[in-house]
């Protein structure tokens, strides 16, 4: 580590590096964006990044904005850091050559910023380090999480032909306007996806009802009162947590058959809650501990049954937590997957899990299948964006469950 | 004043209260006993039952009415046919009875010696029935103008039919070979390994990029709450849709991610990313840990806002660099939280079933445990085997719980 700590060996080290993570990023992003052939260079992000890393030093500002002309200049040329295929238009090919050239400049100033050409102290040099990590881990998770979420939605505006021909090419054609949507179109026409989406909805939401009339009770009684067997009652509750559900799926698929719940929404209605029901009392009860008792021992005082004083005076406090716990259970419910592909048969009675599965055969387009897995996706992110507040409390809270 | 002692035992007060919160419980508990419980000890009973699919249900007698010959005209000869089979092929049915009722204008010319009619009602004793059994029945019959009159069908009246049928789950056999299936060959071990591979390896891989995510947004700064948000996308949304996003994306032969490869020269020919042997293992992990590092993220993420700040700043006045500032004040801060999520997230690994099932569904070496129940319940269609393998889940689920419980009674928190 020793040696490292000069700046004539860091700056072209992590200029070097920094150079291709930025030339692997304009290369991804202007393939994904354009369809056309762009790829990082190792030598070249090798030679230019060092001659970028070193001109980017602190000192005057025109050192890394000529640096960054001339990175440019030769990756037009065919021999920087990023390499443009044939046939790149030249827009995109002056757009992707200044966006390495830009952003590796950009990001080197910062990274270095302190350090200096000779010796450097242990605080700078990690500081630099660290600054890289930074900047090479927002870009890594973002990209991570932003691609298969992109590849989703721009797929499911394309056509078979379309796709097959250069499976790169997300670029979307505006001029076909609404056409664009008609995945969407066949889904909610032919497909019965407005059935599925209301199902998914209306169980959901008697799922989320269900769980709390169950669990407020309960997770009341675990917190509040003493009895008998309490703390074994609370470990029990986290074993039920774990129990795969794959494991009470089978019994539960014998059941429904010999029953004749298969098939049938009230059937899920019936069994969605108790798999949520746990959960919610765990995150409930650890909520209704943190209140001061001192407030409920006043409403006892004063004449409230129990009850009442959950009624009156515990619910009206926990109200926050009773949303996290509600968007969680709802978050539950609607992903819900392996009982709805067990237990339902019948494409009228599907939820939209369940029908996205349906989809997924070799005579329906592929970009049906990414449609209806938007629509699947829409809903529970735009209640998720809306009330991120409640629901990151909430999968804090108790949310260990997978 | 003799007695000043206090009192001993629940006084009435402190029952009042149990029973208060027996009552409040009393709901939860019975739906969980009904729906948690009872399948667990149906999953024991079940995996030392010889059961299939197709035994699901008793055999039952399947009958079908028709009327066969001519029916034109008074006078006119026909039959009516009852075709009658067991619906199983190796279950008998014992005490066989069908009965009837023959519609107004049709006149028996002939009984069957087993049945017997009176007034219009017929009632047939077919005695017992071994697996597989099939007989049609006729009836012959004379046309009378009633008959072509009301217009009424001899189906239109259906026939009740009696019978007993012993269900292989209620009866008294049993058998070890589920068990014997389970544990036999070297399939058991290569299905161990790999739920191992993929649980040690998710679980730690998650936990990692949960760490260092948390390490990125462990400060404040514009735009903060949109990339928390964003991250935490992969859990968030349905495993069926971002599952068929990946297997669109890998697909090897229209997958943006093989495009991209061949053309960036890392590969020449397209890659079966969730079909060959090693790679599919290893692409399911990494679905595993892209799906819930965000999990982690948040838990770490919680508790190191929850650090405070005056060590690091005392550290700093101490002249400790960034990383001994991690390593020896973040680190052990942080080390609670992070084997308590390691527990749970091994266990919850250990669990998962519906990632595999729709990535691979079970090929290409990516067989787990718990997708191991659902190929030999559904795809072998032996519902025995699978419960079999339930019942080793959780056993080792029993085991990981004494460790979880022996391990988290020292840690506060969750």
């Amino acid at each position: 580590m020793k040696y490292l700590r000069f700046g004539y060996v860091t700056a072209p080290l992590l200029g070097f590096l920094w150079t291709f993570v930025i030339a692997l990023t304009v290369a991804i992003t202007m393939s994904f964006a354009t369809g056309s052939a762009f790829r990082p260079s190792g030598l070249g992000a090798l030679i230019w990044g060092a001659g970028l890393g070193l001109a980017c030093l602190p000192g005057p500002v025109w050192k890394p904005i000529i640096a960054a002309i001339v990175v440019t200049a030769a990756a037009l040329f065919g021999f920087g850091p990023i390499v443009i295929g044939q046939g790149v238009s030249g827009f995109s090919s002056i757009l992707g050559a200044g966006a390495t050239a830009g952003f590796a400049a950009l990001g080197l100033k910062i990274i270095l910023d302190g350090v200096a050409f000779g010796p450097i102290n242990r605080h700078v040099s990690e500081a630099s380090l660290i600054k890289f990590l930074t900047g090479f881990g927002y870009i890594f998770f973002t990209a991570i999480v932003l691609i298969p979420f992109y590849v989703m939605v721009l797929t499911s505006l394309k056509n078979q032909a379309e796709l097959i021909q250069n499976p790169l090419d997300f670029s979307v054609d505006l001029s076909k306007g609404w056409d664009l949507f008609r995945s969407y179109d066949e889904l909610f026409r032919q497909f019965d996806f407005g059935i599925y989406l209301f199902n998914s909805f209306v169980i959901s939401v008697l799922t989320v009802l269900i769980t709390l009339l169950f669990a407020v009770p309960g997770a009341y009684a675990v917190a509040r009162l003493r009895f008998r067997g309490r703390a074994a009652f609370s470990r029990s509750i986290l074993l039920i947590y774990m129990v795969p559900m794959i494991v009470l799926a089978l019994p539960i698929y014998i059941a429904f058959s010999m029953a004749g719940l298969r098939n049938s929404l009230g059937g899920i209605v019936m069994i969605y809650p108790v798999t949520t029901i746990p959960v919610a009392l765990y995150m409930l009860q650890g909520y209704f501990r943190g209140l001061p008792a001192e407030i409920e021992e006043a409403g006892l005082m004063d004449g409230l049954s129990r009850l009442r004083v959950i009624w009156k005076i515990t619910l009206p406090l926990s109200l926050p937590a009773m949303a996290s716990v509600s968007l969680y259970v709802f978050m539950i419910a609607w992903n819900e997957f392996l009982l709805a592909f067990m237990l339902l048969d019948d494409p009228s009675k599907f939820t939209l899990t369940r029908g996205i599965a349906s989809l997924n055969s070799s005579e329906i387009p592929r970009q049906h299948l990414m449609a209806g897995s938007v629509i699947a996706t829409v809903p529970i992110m735009a209640l998720f964006l809306g009330l991120e507040r409640f629901m990151t409390k909430g999968l804090t809270a108790g949310s260990v469950k997978g | 004043m003799s007695d000043l002692s206090p009192p001993k035992g629940t006084g009435p007060l402190a029952r009042l209260e149990a029973r208060l919160a027996w009552g409040l419980l009393a709901p939860t508990i019975t739906a969980v006993a009904l729906v948690v419980i009872l399948p667990l000890l149906a999953i024991f009973w079940i995996s030392v039952k010889p059961v299939s699919l197709s035994d699901l249900r008793a055999p039952e007698v399947v009958i079908r009415e028709d009327i066969r010959g001519d029916t034109e005209a008074v006078g006119d000869a026909a039959s009516i046919r009852y075709r009658l089979r067991n619906s199983s092929q190796d279950q008998p049915i014992r005490g066989v009875t069908i009965t009837d009722t023959i519609p107004a204008g049709l006149a028996v010319s002939e009984l069957d010696p087993r049945c017997t009619l009176s007034d219009r009602n017929l009632s047939c004793d077919l005695g017992d029935w071994e697996g597989g059994f099939r007989e049609n029945l006729m009836i012959p019959v004379t046309l009378e103008q009633a008959y072509l009159d009301n217009g009424l069908r001899p189906q239109d009246s259906p026939a009740a039919t009696t019978g007993r049928a012993s269900s292989m789950l209620t009866n008294g056999t049993f058998t070890l070979d589920n068990f014997k299936r389970v544990f036999d060959g070297d399939e058991f071990w290569s299905v161990l390994w790999v739920t191992l591979f993929y649980t040690v390896f998710g679980t730690i891989g998650a936990l990692l990029f949960g760490l260092f995510a948390a390490l990125l947004l462990n400060k404040s700064f514009r735009g903060q709450g949109i990339l928390r948000g964003l991250y935490l996308f992969p859990y968030v949304s349905p495993v069926i849709a971002v599952a068929f996003a990946w297997i669109l994306l890998f697909d090897p032969f229209s997958g943006s991610a093989n495009a991209l490869l061949i053309q960036m020269g890392v590969t020449q020919e397209a890659i079966n990313f969730f079909g060959q042997r090693p790679l599919a293992l290893i692409m399911v992990t990494l679905f595993e840990i892209w799906r819930y590092f965000p999990l982690s993220f948040l838990f770490i993420l919680a508790r190191m806002q929850s650090i405070d700040t005056d060590m690091y700043e005392a550290a700093d006045m101490d002249g400790a660099s960034p990383f001994q500032q991690f390593w020896y004040l973040s680190v052990p801060q942080l080390l609670g939280i992070l084997s308590v999520l390691f527990l749970l997230r091994f266990i919850w690994t250990f669990n998962k079933f519906d990632d595999i099932f729709l990535l691979t569904g079970g090929n290409a070496g990516t067989r787990t445990l718990t997708v191991n129940v659902y190929e030999q319940a559904f795809a072998v269609s032996n519902i025995g085997a699978g419960a079999a393998v339930a019942v080793v889940i959780f056993g080792c689920l029993l085991a990981f719980s004494f460790f979880f419980f022996r391990f988290i009674s020292q840690e506060e928190g969750l």
